[in-house]
């Protein structure tokens, strides 16, 4: 995996495991890989892919069933979204004002654009 | 795992190297040995492996004294080493040359690990620097011993291999064990590196967590032309300046940047000592 973002590599393994969950890939209730599966598959410290499990499970999107292994929660879908919801507002849409402010766009023609990619791009779920 | 306390170490009584460290290496974890050339990191390593003995001072590599050179310490540790000297035979007689050393060796993961690395099945005169460092590299990931050593493991490796090197280390590392890395290559393998050893002049500059690096640092990309004394290190290009600062409380953290890291604490080594004191 390349960790091309400024983001701590813990918190882009737990994004991707976010996208997974929210791609139902990963299922509400279902095991996800474990620690030292996905620690070999990503090329990554083992403790570090602990510490995003640590993370998510403060989040409440995942939880630890001791010796069985990592599970989606049963209302993992939605924390996900929550969670992904707030670091888009927080982190994503600060960049995007900056440039609309830079190269004077409106929110008018955002929405257009939107609306055409809305069109042209069904839901994937 | 591995204690130095107050070692001093020269190769001539003359001109010491290292004066009076103290160094705690825990299991269960990937130190990555950061240094410039001729910065002493081969010297550290060999002390950990007994190879050179401490002038002074208390050494304790897995509950033993390394001086001694004893087979239930040497049994426990393997050292790749940076230069590799190996007999004209083939692959299988060197391993098995090696194996009765180490009580925990497993020879299916040998020939796993040689599969693939790719390395033919050969006498090693037949074989490239890089394909007889990867004979070395299955050796030693399949001793199971307590220390395994890694002296620049990168150099002469292809591009394949470098990420199967990744795998191998991600797949081995327990509690129970401690993997130490020195490298000038850090991007090779900074995903593994949960533990930081940074030497300079003789001196253990940092020795800490990658966790604590990123709650205590933050570091960034400026577009803006000045800069600002909050900064410890920076580096200026047309891009902008990439900088390390302080982090502060509320502040999210950001990836650890293993180059500037270093480069910040050669150069700034004060501001970064105040930060880590290396207390624990």
């Amino acid at each position: 995996m390349n960790f091309h973002s400024n983001k701590a590599i813990y918190i882009q393994i737990a994004d991707l495991i976010c996208e997974k969950i929210l791609l139902q890939i990963f299922k509400e209730e279902e095991r996800i890989p474990s620690v030292r599966e996905l620690a070999i598959n990503l090329e990554v410290n083992p403790n570090t892919v602990m510490r995003t499990y640590e993370y998510l499970q403060d989040l409440e999107i995942i939880t630890n069933k001791r010796g069985v292994g990592f599970f989606v929660s049963v209302n993992g879908l939605k924390k996900v979204t929550d969670y992904l919801k707030k670091e888009f507002t927080e982190q994503d849409l600060p960049t995007v004002f900056k440039n609309m402010q830079l190269l004077q766009i409106t929110i008018g023609e955002i929405d257009a654009l939107y609306q055409q990619y809305l069109k042209w791009n069904k839901k994937p779920l | 795992m591995i204690h130095f306390n107050n070692v001093s170490f020269g190769y001539t009584k003359q001109k010491p190297l290292y004066a009076n460290i103290q160094l705690e290496l825990k299991s269960g974890s990937v130190y990555g040995l950061l240094g410039k050339n001729g910065a002493g990191k081969s010297t550290l390593l060999k002390l950990m492996a007994g190879l050179v003995h401490p002038q002074k001072g208390l050494l304790t590599v897995c509950n033993a004294n390394p001086m001694k050179r004893e087979p239930d310490f040497l049994n426990q540790v393997f050292f790749i080493p940076e230069e590799i000297d190996t007999p004209n035979i083939h692959v299988l007689d060197f391993a098995a040359e090696q194996v009765p050393f180490y009580p925990r060796f497993n020879q299916t993961q040998f020939l796993d690990y040689l599969k693939e690395l790719d390395v033919p099945m050969t006498k090693l005169n037949k074989m490239s620097f890089g394909q007889k460092k990867k004979v070395w590299i299955a050796l030693g990931m399949a001793s199971n011993a307590s220390l395994i050593i890694l002296d620049e493991p990168t150099n002469g490796l292809d591009i394949p291999s470098k990420r199967i090197l990744r795998k191998l280390i991600a797949s081995i590392v327990n509690e129970d064990n401690c993997i130490i890395i020195s490298t000038h290559q850090v991007k090779d393998l900074d995903s593994l590196i949960d533990q930081i050893i940074l030497v300079d002049n003789g001196e253990i500059i940092v020795n800490t967590d990658t966790n604590t690096i990123i709650e205590k640092i933050i570091f960034q990309h400026s577009n803006q032309q000045e800069i600002s004394n909050s900064w410890i290190y920076h580096e200026t290009s047309i891009a902008g300046h990439l900088f390390v600062k302080k982090r502060e409380m509320e502040e999210d953290v950001s990836k650890l940047d293993l180059e500037l890291f270093f480069n910040a604490g050669i150069t700034n080594k004060i501001a970064i000592q105040e930060l880590f004191n290396q207390k624990s």
